[in-house]
């Protein structure tokens, strides 16, 4: 059986990770190839590398260590932020990244889906979608979730699995750092409209809400959070094992 | 030395890393002369079947790697460099592997039940089928991770592993000489570098 993935998330700025807390045995939380060596070690299916960098050097320390990471870390990274082109894919494909994912860049180009797709494969293109309720409805937005883009989201998901995205990442607004669970009336629909993995992301506040998401909703492959995970409020080998404890199936 | 062969197919870069990792000698290339020298072969490959097999046929090696490998040289095929050891595979079409494994690589749509989501993302358990060389460093469960849409099939002879997702799909590959994993043992964490690791420990008879 396929295992329930849990995925960290590192946001990566100037070449250091944004948030972080002081982890035992980790002296500098703040060193993306420390935190994400940790995170491997301690049984993360998969690290995300968000590059909230907006200068070009920055951009450039960020490809360092997303070389650095992969040189010595073996479990599949995948890198978002700031990924417009097809070079953007190739310039962190080359790094070491096993998937890129696209939001902002896709929405202003949809093509760049398929011509990533069909450059690399479907299964390195991940469409990352940021998703509020706005008058009943799931509306996508644009530029770290500042912009609505007026667009319906379960459609514009649907959309970019046709065009050729692999998997997809749904981070609920509504539920994001709110800590109170995932958004599984979302997460239901957007599973129900799409056959490719779905990753939920935002709301995550215990280890209780990972129990919850799974349980509710069998079609969801991973979880992803940030914060729970770089403050340690939860440990990524307590998690499985409360996991397994709930009959779901993790990789201990 | 380990020869990483260089057809043009897949990003090289994690692969290379992890055989860094454990300390092992490896070139990657496309000629002859130095594939002939190397103890070992490993075969790569991401993408599509035939485009791969396309490639491999155009620049004459395999031709080498079938040489090599009748020589007694041990290989071992990466995803679909795995596929590419067999007969042939019905991706898009029929087309026409090296044929140093008997099966054939064949579509999960319709082989596995309706509600899997292909391809089959993400970390399985491995089960053993056979004793392997390649086990050495590994147990019986240990996780894997997969990224694929087609499976060998028609393979008993040679089939080690398999993994579990609607059906036992073949993980892993060994007869004789030649070898395989589906999964991709550079993105495994320490169960794929000890994978790795015990192909590098094989010994060569000379």
């Amino acid at each position: 059986m396929i295992t329930k993935r849990i995925i960290p998330c590192l946001d990566i700025k100037n070449g250091r990770v944004v948030k972080g807390t002081n982890f035992q045995g980790l002296s500098d939380v703040s060193d993306p190839v420390a935190l994400a060596a940790y995170y491997s070690a301690s049984g993360a299916d998969e690290l995300v590398f968000y590059d909230i960098t907006a200068s070009f050097e920055g951009r450039q320390l960020f490809t360092d260590i997303l070389t650095k990471v992969a040189s010595e870390i073996f479990i599949p990274l995948t890198v978002g932020g700031g990924i417009n082109t097809v070079e953007d894919f190739d310039r962190v494909l080359k790094c070491g990244a096993d998937k890129v994912s696209v939001n902002s860049g896709a929405i202003r180009n949809p093509k760049l889906i398929r011509e990533a797709a069909q450059k690399y494969g479907n299964q390195c293109v991940v469409l990352s979608a940021d998703i509020k309720r706005v008058n009943g409805e799931f509306r996508v937005f644009a530029k770290g979730g500042r912009e609505d883009t007026g667009m319906e989201a379960i459609e514009w998901i649907r959309r970019g699995v046709a065009l050729g995205a692999g998997e997809v990442v749904v981070n609920s607004i509504d539920t994001d750092g709110v800590k109170g669970g995932f958004d599984t009336p979302l997460l239901e629909a957007v599973c129900d409209a799409v056959k490719v993995p779905v990753i939920a992301s935002g709301g995550a506040g215990s280890m209780a809400h990972f129990v919850e998401l799974f349980k509710a909703i069998p079609d969801i492959d991973a979880g992803l959070a940030a914060s729970v995970f770089h403050f340690g409020q939860i440990a990524i080998p307590d998690l499985k094992r409360e996991l397994r404890n709930n009959d779901i199936i993790v990789r201990v | 030395m380990i020869a990483i062969i260089d057809y043009g197919v897949g990003n090289l870069f994690s692969l290379c890393s992890s055989f860094r990792k454990i300390g092992a000698q490896i070139t990657v290339t496309a000629d002859p002369n130095l594939i002939e020298a190397a103890d070992k072969l490993i075969l790569p490959g991401v993408g599509a079947f035939a485009d791969a097999a396309k490639k491999l046929r155009d620049s004459g090696l395999d031709i080498v790697i079938k040489e090599q490998a009748a020589k007694g040289k041990p290989i071992m095929g990466i995803c679909l460099g795995m596929q590419m050891l067999f007969e042939k595979s019905y991706e898009y079409g029929e087309h026409e592997g090296l044929g140093l494994l008997k099966g054939s690589v064949v579509p999960m749509e319709v082989r596995i039940p309706e509600n899997l989501k292909i391809p089959h993302i993400g970390w399985n358990a491995l089960h053993f089928s056979k004793d392997s060389k390649l086990f050495r460093y590994i147990k019986e469960e240990d996780c894997v991770y997969f990224v694929h849409s087609y499976y060998a099939s028609d393979c008993e002879d040679s089939v080690i592993a398999t993994a579990e997702y609607g059906r036992e799909l073949t993980a892993a590959v060994e007869q004789g000489n030649v070898f395989g994993c589906q999964f991709h043992p550079e993105k495994s964490g320490e169960v794929g570098l000890n994978i790795l690791r015990s192909f590098c420990d094989l010994e060569v008879t000379p």
